[in-house]
């Protein structure tokens, strides 16, 4: 019995690193060079780049709607928080355990939310964030309540680069772990066990008849988005030095959710570029109108979901067609 | 006593305004996050026309509820009606993207404050038991949510109104083969939703209160009704809903310090043990 190997050509051709790719990772280095005086917003513009490229693993690629992702954000923000509080203050541990306590809180709410047609995911991932939320609320000795948790003190990035008021190393600190967990998703999306996962998303129950385990691939990929989430809240503790209630809040996981769609979903850049769009139209609408800019937000999401379902990547593949035809 | 009553005065409140959404959500199989905006539209219009027109209580608080079916009439046939095929994730979104207009919508209009009504004079006081102290706006929110219920649960079942519906989405290309007019089902569906959400709205002011931020503040709540209640269920509604406010008012009575934690916890617990809800429909789709 001989079996011929698959031609695997084609996939290794769409998995190869792209000049556009390269080009667009030259963005943050014009960046720093051309804003430097917003090199905060764009830290924070990489930290939830980074938040939406982890809800874009499960939701984008492996089909599990929900809207309670801030919950591993929060959960990995208060975990470095309480790591730097008590003296521990090295980022790259503060990650590691970012995403530790994300991951399992992750693997073990995946059992829960594997049960149930969309709806019930939406349900249950929504009552756990909130649960977490309700749970930082109440706990004030511990999180500092609404007021936020204080005292966060950093030591320097791999002991030489301190944080410096400009937010210089805040910056590149996040672009740098950005960039390597980007790099990593890509990796995972294009390998066979990321095409499982579109597999799964497509139709469900063809994939057990093909020898692949719906709910360990689930569950792995819920547990991994969970890591990325925490990672991204470890960040943005990190760089800010300071936790705020609102990291668990539910506004987040929607607006999370805004950006994913705006960028286009199911494409790793789609995170990315949803994240740039969003947060430049916020900063300078609520700069033109701070009430009412949610008006404009609201009016573009109706928008998208009723004529543009792919987003900004999506009107963009569709322009370049158009183009070559 | 006086929690157990206050919570089925809670839970009744919820069931008014989330029996709505257990019109759209269950039976049409829409996720309308929106709902809440519909609630808050009916609550500003009863609040209004109290404050400004002196219309009386009884009156506006229908008046509410009409307003909001009629702009779930002019909202269904532009918008909603594109998305009946999309996904779930289609809906949320879209509901979302309403949610947020209406709220910057009412704050451009009425401002960030809250709009506080003065309930006519038979509505208020108390009304005293032996060991129990009964306000009487409370009981008239659970006489109302009891009529509503039955009321309800008779034209789902035993109309014809309510056949027709429940043919249109159990298949709506059988329905429409067999002369149903499914597209007008629908919208008459939608109005009612919205409607049934206006006057939920406008009864609950008194205990919710009402600022732009409405929609989203409430929207869990009516979405914990409908999951733990099982879909298109007006008896798992009212169950889901009068528990709810129970174990709510109960817990914060209790456990103070554990705040909305316990209504949480209640639902993920409910759904794990029962994915369909209470009374769901499992075996259907």
């Amino acid at each position: 019995m001989s079996t011929t190997a698959p031609d695997l050509s084609p996939l290794r051709r769409a998995a190869a690193w792209k000049t556009p790719e390269l080009i667009f990772w030259l963005l943050p280095i014009a960046a720093y060079f051309l804003f430097p005086k917003s090199l905060s917003l764009l830290s924070q513009m990489a930290i939830t780049a980074l938040f939406a490229l982890s809800l874009d693993l499960i939701l984008g690629y492996a089909g599990i709607v929900s809207l309670g992702h801030a919950a591993f954000f929060g959960l990995g923000a208060y975990a470095a928080g309480f790591l730097a509080k008590y003296g521990y203050g090295d980022p790259l541990l503060g990650l590691a355990v970012g995403a530790l306590v994300a991951a399992i809180v992750g693997y073990i709410t995946s059992f829960l939310v594997l049960r149930g047609s969309d709806l019930t995911r939406l349900m249950v991932t929504l009552g756990v964030a909130m649960m977490l939320y309700e749970a930082a609320n109440k706990l004030t000795e511990f999180t500092g309540g609404v007021d936020g948790l204080q005292g966060v003190e950093m030591h320097q990035v791999i002991g030489l680069f301190g944080f410096d008021l400009y937010g210089k190393t805040a910056y590149w600190y996040s672009i740098g772990v950005l960039f390597v967990l980007f790099c990593l998703a890509r990796r995972v999306v294009n390998s066979p066990f990321g095409l499982s996962l579109r597999g799964i998303k497509q139709n469900v129950r063809r994939m057990p008849a093909i020898g692949a385990p719906v709910n360990g691939r689930l569950t792995a990929v819920y547990t991994l988005g969970a890591a990325y989430a925490g990672i991204a809240g470890a960040l943005l503790t990190q760089t800010t030095q300071f936790v705020s209630l609102d990291v668990l809040s539910f506004p987040r996981s929607a607006e999370l959710m805004l950006m994913l769609v705006l960028g286009g979903s199911g494409r790793l850049y789609g995170a990315l570029i949803g994240t740039m769009v969003f947060m430049v139209a916020h900063h300078y609408l609520s700069d033109l109108n701070p009430q009412y800019w949610q008006f404009w937000l609201g009016a573009v999401l109706v928008l998208v979901v009723l004529f543009a379902r792919d987003g900004v990547m999506g009107l963009a593949q569709k322009m370049i067609k158009a183009g070559k035809s | 006593m006086t929690i157990i009553f206050d919570g089925l005065a809670a839970g009744m409140l919820l069931f008014l305004i989330s029996v709505g959404l257990s019109v759209t959500l269950g039976l049409m199989n829409f996720v309308n996050l929106a709902h809440g905006a519909f609630a808050m539209l009916g609550g500003y219009v009863c609040a209004l026309l109290l404050a400004r027109a002196g219309v009386p209580f009884l009156l506006a608080a229908p008046a509410g509820a009409i307003v909001a079916a009629l702009a779930g009439v002019v909202l269904e046939r532009t918008l909603y009606r594109r998305l009946y095929g999309a996904s779930h994730l289609d809906q949320v979104l879209f509901s979302i993207g309403i949610n947020f207009m209406a709220i910057s919508a009412a704050h451009y209009f009425f401002g960030a404050q809250q709009q506080a009504i003065v309930l006519p004079d038979f509505l208020r006081g108390q009304i005293k038991l032996p060991g129990l102290d009964v306000g009487v706006y409370r009981l008239f929110l659970i006489v109302i949510g009891l009529t509503l219920a039955l009321g309800l649960q008779w034209l789902v079942g035993s109309t014809r109104f309510g056949a027709q519906l429940r043919a249109a989405v159990d298949n709506p290309r059988a329905a429409r083969g067999l002369g149903i007019n499914v597209e007008r089902i629908f919208t008459l569906t939608f109005a009612l939703g919205s409607g049934l959400a206006g006057l939920g709205g406008a009864l609950g002011i008194e205990m919710l209160g009402l600022d732009p931020s409405f929609p989203l503040k409430y929207i869990v709540s009516f979405l914990i009704v409908v999951a733990v209640g099982g879909s298109g269920n007006i008896k798992g509604s009212l169950i889901a809903s009068l528990m709810l406010g129970l174990f709510d008012v109960a817990g914060k009575y209790y456990l103070p310090q554990a705040g909305a934690f316990v209504i949480y916890v209640v639902m993920v617990v409910m759904l794990i043990a029962r994915p369909q809800g209470l009374f769901g429909r499992s075996a259907a789709k």
